[in-house]
């Protein structure tokens, strides 16, 4: 079970990642005008044809044996729709997958959002050959972690390198402050 | 704090920016299924990569890959070293994990206590 709505993100992440995605979008926005929480993961992945679709939404939908599929989707659909949210799933093969979730802010199952600064600096940093966009707002500020930025301004130096973690550790403690507080 | 920042310390490691793009000395591999992030996978690395920082280990590079099959032993992470077998621990959390980097990847004493497999 996934106590934080970081850790769905992750299970995304990661799901992008297996799928040989280059570069994930991330979108994270909390807005209390319109009580919502909105989450979208967008990647240039292998994507899903419409069989592989209907069983990573429902794990029991096949009955063909040696295809693995997890539960990580199903529990977040389970975690939106508990919520009264929504839940959207796109994909194209040989284009990539998008996935869209929302909850409403006030709902008393809506699980903790969780560290999300971690969850963007661990992922960032422990996959240095893909590219991630960040985007995170609420309803007054808007921020942008966007790795390519990132690596540019290295030029060469990994992302991945003891003072780089250090730098990008004390940068999203202060951009993303804002999130945390309203 | 601004991203321009980083030229500053790119500028710093310029002289063995060449050396750290070569292989790793050490690969920690964390999973980060979802039975891994659901049991804490996250604060594992994280724990890791706060070690890494703090002890400017410019040969260590942390990486995750996703089920390992093993969901009763996640948090788990495999240790490969150049010429070593693999050590893989299992049942990690934030504190068992700074407790590898300092007497396995620093010191080169595996804790064997959490060791689950060695292939």
């Amino acid at each position: 079970m996934m106590d934080e709505i970081c850790s769905h993100i992750a299970d995304l992440i990661v799901n992008s990642i297996s799928a040989e995605a280059k570069h994930i979008k991330v979108t994270i926005e909390k807005s209390k005008i319109n009580n919502e929480l909105s989450l979208k993961v967008s990647d240039d992945g292998k994507g899903m044809n419409e069989s592989i679709l209907k069983q990573v939404i429902d794990p029991f939908y096949s009955t063909k044996i040696g295809r693995k599929v997890g539960l990580g989707i199903p529990l977040l659909k389970g975690t939106a729709e508990t919520c009264g949210g929504s839940f959207n799933i796109k994909s194209t093969p040989g284009r990539g997958t998008e996935i869209a979730v929302s909850f409403p802010l006030n709902h008393p199952d809506l699980p903790p959002l969780g560290n999300l600064k971690d969850t963007i600096l661990v992922l960032s940093v422990s996959n240095p050959e893909v590219d991630f966009t960040f985007h995170i707002k609420n309803d007054v500020v808007n921020f942008t972690f966007d790795t390519m930025e990132i690596k540019k301004m290295l030029d060469g130096l990994p992302i991945n390198s003891p003072e780089v973690i250090k730098f990008l550790k004390d940068y999203l403690d202060e951009h993303l402050d804002f999130f945390n507080k309203q | 704090m601004k991203l321009e920042d980083l030229k500053k310390i790119r500028e710093k490691a310029a002289k063995d920016i060449e050396l750290r793009q070569k292989n790793a000395r050490v690969k920690i591999v964390v999973g980060m299924g979802t039975s891994g992030i659901a049991a804490g996978a996250r604060e594992v690395m994280k724990a890791l990569l706060d070690e890494i920082a703090a002890r400017n280990l410019t040969d260590v590079m942390v990486t995750q890959t996703g089920e390992k099959g093993l969901a009763s032993h996640e948090p788990m992470i495999e240790v490969h070293e150049e010429g070593k077998d693999v050590v893989i621990y299992g049942n990690i959390d934030a504190e068992k994990a700074r407790r590898i980097v300092a007497e396995h990847i620093v010191n080169h004493n595996p804790v064997t206590e959490y060791v689950i497999e060695v292939k």
